[in-house]
């Protein structure tokens, strides 16, 4: 079998007496779609957290393509090449696009005026942004130079998720894509993962949305009571069986190796 | 996006349509921009233009007004040299207030660094030069503090900059024992404290460094707001801290940098003002951080962070200096100009709001 992305063992948070993760684990291989279901409160977001470095577990471990590895922070994980895409979407409205999908890794210009002027290279980043957006069929925005709070809810959504696509190397994270979008719009997101994962970039999809899970999902990972309670495949089961072991209804299906 | 027909029809059952779905994008009926609608825009877009124009219009207003005394070039550059210290103070205020901050400590901080230069250079005999790189680092070292404060303790800006406004205060009056230090006393010992009091001519104006000091303060603090990683970061702080947070800016780390910045600047502002008063006075400026706060708002930066120009600044300190200028030489009594600044600030925060509610 090949390395998985991500190999999380026995992961546990604990805040004061509540424990938020109890011994999961959770594991995506290359190049799939995995969605995480759950309950309100199952603690789905936690162990996505964990794996990203917004929160550091109390035990277990975490392998990155088969690599011990611990993440003080989400900027480290990010400086792996670890996208996420925040579920407010972490723009910041009243800068422009290029702005937005460069923050915190601008490019400077090359030599002496960007070495010891800082000078950023505006047109390098406008061209880079610009092609990103188009690669994606995004490009309907009048100018690339339009401050975000400018577009619509969808448009904003595919910056974000434009600016993940750029720059993950390792595998993206997705928490609530379509949430917040119209039917149209949500249609276009969930086009959008499947353009991403076509070029090999796994993604992590945290969803409540059942439908659009089941559509683009590869394996679904089900969260109950703070561990991972199974992982399905989507063609073996139906929607409402998915809800009934998320919910506890119906016992989980004996696990394998996955 | 979604405006383009998609390739194959997928997905859920009740999407099935959606390739026949209308693919223009939402239009109303509307009638022409009124004239006021599209002015509310272009302002939109240009927020430094607001305080282009006032300045604009009110030189001419005075000009008409209190005619050629006014518009002599020796009148003109005396405005300059009037607003220097003021207009290198707002130069600080608008970093902080860009990041949705507010410093009301800055010119105790300015004040109380000129008082360590001071002492320093004409007490204690260090040398000019010295005492003034102490002054300076002393000023990164007071705006840190208030960095610190807000940014590890968690303070709001306004808690932290007005009890450290009273600390600075304080410390100064018992730095120079609540006495000035006098003009002629800087001349025989450290004559260099007053360098940015010395002036030249320039076809009748009187260009005094102080004023050079603080043009060039604006254009670089200009162009580390705009050209640079880190200004794009004091931005997007100010619009949004949690969002730029999770994109991966450090943020503590860079309004750190800020705070320490401002009073960079603000102990600049100091050193400048030995000049520009010719004395070290320890009850100077006592309503420099009001003044400043007023320059950077008639500037049209946004209190709410994020929105304006660092130029805006400038602007907005040479409004209230042609303003006073203005009414001066007009005639009207003290009390009425200070009236009129009043009403600019409120004028001032009106429009920008107005601006703000434009329909894109």
């Amino acid at each position: 079998m090949t390395t998985p992305v991500v190999q999380a063992r026995g992961i546990v948070k604990r805040y004061g007496h509540v424990t938020a993760i109890d011994h999961s684990d959770f594991e995506l291989r290359p190049g799939e779609v995995l969605a995480v279901i759950g309950d309100n409160g199952a603690g789905k977001s936690s162990i996505v957290k964990a794996i990203c470095g917004a929160t550091i577990p109390d035990e277990g471990e975490i392998l990155i393509e088969g690599k011990p590895i611990k993440f003080n922070s989400p900027i480290e994980a990010r400086e792996m090449g670890i996208e996420i895409v925040y579920q407010n979407l972490a723009l910041s409205p009243a800068l422009s696009i290029a702005d937005n999908m460069f923050t915190g890794r601008e490019i400077r210009k090359e030599g002496w005026m960007g070495k010891y002027l800082r000078l950023l290279d505006k047109p390098a980043m406008e061209d880079f942004a610009r092609d990103k957006l188009t690669e994606l069929g995004l490009m309907t925005v009048q100018s690339i130079k339009q401050p975000v709070e400018t577009l619509s809810g969808g448009q904003r959504q595919g910056v974000a998720v434009a600016r993940a696509a750029a720059f993950a190397s390792k595998f993206i994270i997705m928490d609530e894509p379509t949430a917040a979008l119209g039917v149209k719009e949500s249609r276009k997101v969930l086009e959008l993962i499947q353009d991403v994962r076509s070029r090999g970039i796994p993604i992590i999809l945290i969803s409540h949305n059942m439908p659009h899970v089941f559509e683009v999902a590869d394996r679904i990972h089900i969260h109950r009571l703070g561990k991972r309670l199974c992982t399905i495949d989507p063609k073996d089961y139906t929607m409402s069986d998915a809800v009934a072991f998320m919910t506890g209804a119906k016992e989980p299906p004996a696990q394998d190796a996955g | 996006m979604s405006d383009t027909p998609q390739p194959a029809p997928k997905g859920q059952e009740f999407e099935q349509t959606l390739d026949q779905s209308d693919t223009k994008v939402a239009s109303f009926e509307r009638k022409h921009h009124t004239l006021l609608e599209r002015i509310q825009h272009v302002l939109h877009n240009n927020p430094t233009l607001v305080p282009v124009i006032v300045l604009v219009i009110s030189l001419i207003a005075f000009g008409l007004i209190a005619g050629g005394k006014f518009f002599s070039a020796f009148n003109l550059s005396l405005i300059l040299q009037q607003v220097s210290i003021i207009g290198i103070l707002a130069a600080a205020q608008s970093l902080i207030i860009i990041t949705a901050g507010i410093d009301l400590s800055v010119a105790a901080i300015m004040v109380l660094m000129s008082v360590v230069m001071g002492n320093l250079a004409v007490f204690a005999g260090v040398p000019s030069g010295i005492a003034i790189l102490i002054g300076l680092a002393g000023g990164v070292g007071a705006g840190a503090m208030n960095g610190w404060f807000i940014t590890k303790v968690k303070l709001p800006p306004f808690i932290t900059t007005l009890g450290t406004w009273s600390i600075f205060y304080a410390l100064l009056l018992w730095l120079s024992g609540a006495q000035s230090i006098r003009g002629q006393d800087i001349d025989t010992e450290a004559p260099f404290l007053k360098f940015f009091g010395a002036s030249f001519n320039l076809g009748g104006a009187r260009i005094t460094l102080s004023a050079i000091l603080m043009i060039l303060v604006f254009v670089v603090l200009w162009y580390m707001l705009n050209k640079t990683a880190w200004g794009r970061h004091v931005y997007a702080i100010g619009d949004d801290k949690e969002a730029a947070d999770l994109s991966g800016i450090r943020t503590d780390r860079t309004l750190l940098s800020v705070y320490g910045l401002a009073g960079f600047v603000c102990a600049l502002a100091g050193w400048a003002s030995i000049g520009r008063v010719g004395s070290i006075s320890p009850q100077s400026f006592y309503e420099g951080n009001l003044d400043s706060i007023t320059a950077v708002v008639i500037g049209g930066i946004s209190l709410f962070g994020g929105r304006g120009s660092i130029m805006g600044a400038l602007f907005g300190a040479l409004i209230v200096g042609v303003f006073r200028s203005g009414l001066r030489l007009s005639g009207v009594d003290v009390l009425w100009q200070v009236f009129a600044i009043g009403w600019l600030i409120i004028i001032a925060v009106a429009i920008d709001q107005w601006i703000r509610r434009v329909s894109a």
